[in-house]
């Protein structure tokens, strides 16, 4: 087991100002990446997680979006000093990042065959031929039918799941250290679905690298992801591998968002358990722990100071709530998780 | 229980077709299927198999080619103008998009309005009252009444096209992809509000969808559409424990589940490729080409509904001994 940290981010904070006031939507997150492993930054529409790995990959507009602090170190440079120059040597290259929705983000008025080819020309000093050559060897990597005619093909000629390994392919070609995901995988159908995460599981082994995946859908975390952070208003509330954040979560958000995805093993509830209400409002964030609102099991200390990070016995589990602080005397929730009927 | 449910809707061998450059597209090809009062079907298939073009059927949007569509026993097709009207305020219908779905330029209150004044239902007085409590019924309240669409979050906006489908008290709601464009825990309060008002209103749901594991919270009956054609109806539980259909089980097996440990156990029925063009159909089974256990037979009969077990269809030749 190698585990070499290729990227860390520490304390990142990044605020949009808009004209209500600044919205804080990543408040002080750190979270690092091993070599050839997946993490999972797992949360609801809206809790940073996307604005997170824009940040990291530099794709933040500076005009009203800016970062406030922490650092991003990847190979031992900050990534945030970088100048937009440099930075661009680094996007597409090292970093590359695979999007939501592959329809809005591919280019309708160019061939798909160009488009795989463009980061690879961008990145090497190489022909178009070698270019070419390259993008049907990455085509057949990702088992895309007849890649030669598909490539001379434009996005609307394509399917979902066709476009998606588009999409895949051009985030691959330059063999970047690290592929961001971002919710890969919500705009395809189930079958296709399941394809799409067999092949992004094999391509690790295949080609060296690691992945960031972006989701609020926990079965695509169970398939894929090696440990798993999770997010809540702009904050990192629980953090561990994967078995342990699945099978002994200690936050009770952690606990709602396991609760409300229905589980085909098992027996259907009578009514499926649903976090009530909706996530705070990030231009002025609660002082207290931001999920108290919703939480079943808030206390007074909940609604008036930040929990603090609680370790666990599990290598690297750590969660922020107040429930498990020591002095916490009289524990509610549940112990450990079964089936959708807990909760309240 | 079985023997004294009468149907709503009934669909008899319906065919939707579209004229297109290439040829026929055979978006909804024999399709028939009885969704009983207070019953909620769940029709289930991944995009481009003719859900959606389906339900706009049963909405009285497109005009099948062939077969009946029944409404209470009479088909739809044959109405007056006035039966007509009352057809619009009987079967409702809850889009997928709840962003597309609400006119940005009217507020709240005059959207959950609009239908209630076209058919004169109340009174000036009386409307803004009524507006009030279905606001109240989906988990909204007054102030909500004079904001725009555009001040709501996706699961609060859902609950807007439900309040503005349940203003005419109609008797059958297709619910089209609901859910799909929110969140997981938003899915669950959507999916608890519909059974809720299904309890208390008596009202009967065409609920559309590609999500397998949701569907199953709500329906009683779950039918599996693949290019046009049901594969197989059955039961909710039945589909999920008792299926035949090749099709029904990957489908089944491609729904990742929420545990590390299960899914490392698990064996997966990947299918190969996409879903073929309804334009050119094959001339066997549709679902041959991907099928793991077609043969002879497959590619050459197109297999109809055939019954298993009691109320429960599977359209395959090789139903049962695979």
């Amino acid at each position: 087991m190698e585990n070499k940290k290729i990227l860390e981010v520490r304390d990142l904070v990044v605020s949009f100002d808009t004209f209500q006031g600044s919205v804080q939507a990543v408040r002080g997150v750190s979270w690092y990446l091993n070599r050839k492993e997946t993490i999972a930054i797992v949360g609801e529409s809206g809790c940073g997680k996307t604005v997170t790995i824009q940040t990291v990959v530099g794709l933040n507009p500076k005009k009203n979006g800016s970062v406030k602090g922490g650092e991003v170190l990847f190979e031992g440079k900050n990534l945030l000093d970088l100048t937009p120059k440099q930075m661009r040597k680094v996007q597409g290259n090292q970093l590359s990042i695979i999007f939501q929705d592959p329809f809005t983000y591919l280019n309708p008025t160019m061939t798909v065959g160009e488009q795989i080819m463009e980061p690879y020309l961008q990145h090497h000093a190489v022909s178009r031929e070698e270019a070419r050559q390259k993008a049907i060897e990455i085509l057949k990597l990702i088992s895309l039918p007849s890649p030669e005619e598909n490539m001379k093909r434009y996005p609307h000629q394509l399917s979902g799941g066709m476009r998606q390994r588009i999409m895949i392919a051009m985030a691959l070609i330059c063999s970047p250290r690290i592929v961001f995901a971002d919710e890969p995988t919500t705009a395809l159908d189930v079958t296709i679905q399941a394809q799409i995460i067999e092949l992004m599981n094999s391509l690790k082994e295949k080609i060296d690298t690691s992945i960031v995946l972006i989701t609020h859908d926990m079965g695509v975390v169970a398939n894929m992801a090696d440990r798993i952070y999770v997010m809540y208003a702009g904050q990192i509330v629980e953090h561990g591998d994967s078995d342990t954040v699945f099978h002994r979560p200690k936050h009770p958000y952690t606990w709602g968002l396991l609760n409300s995805v229905p589980r085909l093993d098992k027996k259907v509830a009578d009514d499926l358990y649903s976090i009530p209400g909706t996530p705070p409002d990030l231009i002025e964030p609660p002082k207290g722990c931001a999920f108290a609102a919703r939480c079943p099991y808030a206390m007074n200390i909940c609604r008036t100071s930040q929990p603090p990070r609680i370790e666990f016995e599990e290598k690297e589990h750590y969660a922020s709530c107040w429930l498990n602080h020591p002095e916490c005397i009289r524990r509610r929730g549940p112990v450990r998780r079964e089936g959708a009927s807990d909760g309240k | 229980m079985e023997n004294n449910r009468t149907p709503i809707l009934e669909l008899k061998d319906v065919k939707t077709y579209f004229r297109v450059p290439r040829g026929v597209l055979k978006a909804v090809n024999g399709v028939s299927l009885t969704i009983y009062k207070g019953e909620t079907v769940g029709l289930v298939g991944e995009s481009g198999c003719g859900k959606s073009t389906l339900g706009k059927t049963i909405m009285r949007l497109y005009r099948p080619d062939e077969g009946q569509v029944l409404f209470e026993g009479k088909d739809i097709w044959s109405y007056r103008k006035k039966e007509k009207k009352e057809y619009t305020k009987n079967v409702q219908m809850i889009f997928q998009d709840p962003y597309a779905c609400l006119d940005p330029l009217s507020v709240v209150s005059d959207i959950v309005a609009e239908g209630m004044k076209i058919h004169k239902m109340y009174s000036k007085a009386e409307l803004e009252n009524r507006v009030l409590e279905l606001l109240g019924m989906v988990g909204l309240n007054r102030d909500h009444a004079s904001r725009f669409p555009h001040e709501f979050s996706g699961g609060q906006r859902q609950r807007i096209g439900i309040a503005r489908a349940l203003s005419l008290e109609p008797k059958l709601i297709v619910c089209d992809e609901p859910i799909s464009a929110l969140d997981v825990s938003i899915q669950a309060q959507v999916v608890n509000l519909l059974k809720r008002l299904q309890k208390e209103m008596g009202l009967s749901y065409l609920f559309v969808t590609h999500d397998l594991s949701m569907v199953r919270q709500i329906s009683n009956r779950i039918a599996v559409m693949y290019l046009g054609s049901l594969v197989e109806i059955a039961d909710s539980e039945d589909i999920y424990s008792k299926n035949y259909h090749p099709y029904t089980r990957a489908l089944l097996s491609a729904i990742p589940i929420a545990d590390p440990a299960v899914e490392r156990e698990r064996k997966r029925i990947l299918l190969q490729g996409d879903v073929p063009s309804p334009v050119n159909l094959p001339e066997g089974c549709n679902f041959c080409n991907r099928c793991p256990y077609a043969g002879e037979e497959c590619r050459k009969k197109k297999p109809e509904l055939r019954q298993m077990e009691p109320g429960h269809l599977v359209a395959c030749h090789r139903a049962g001994k695979i």
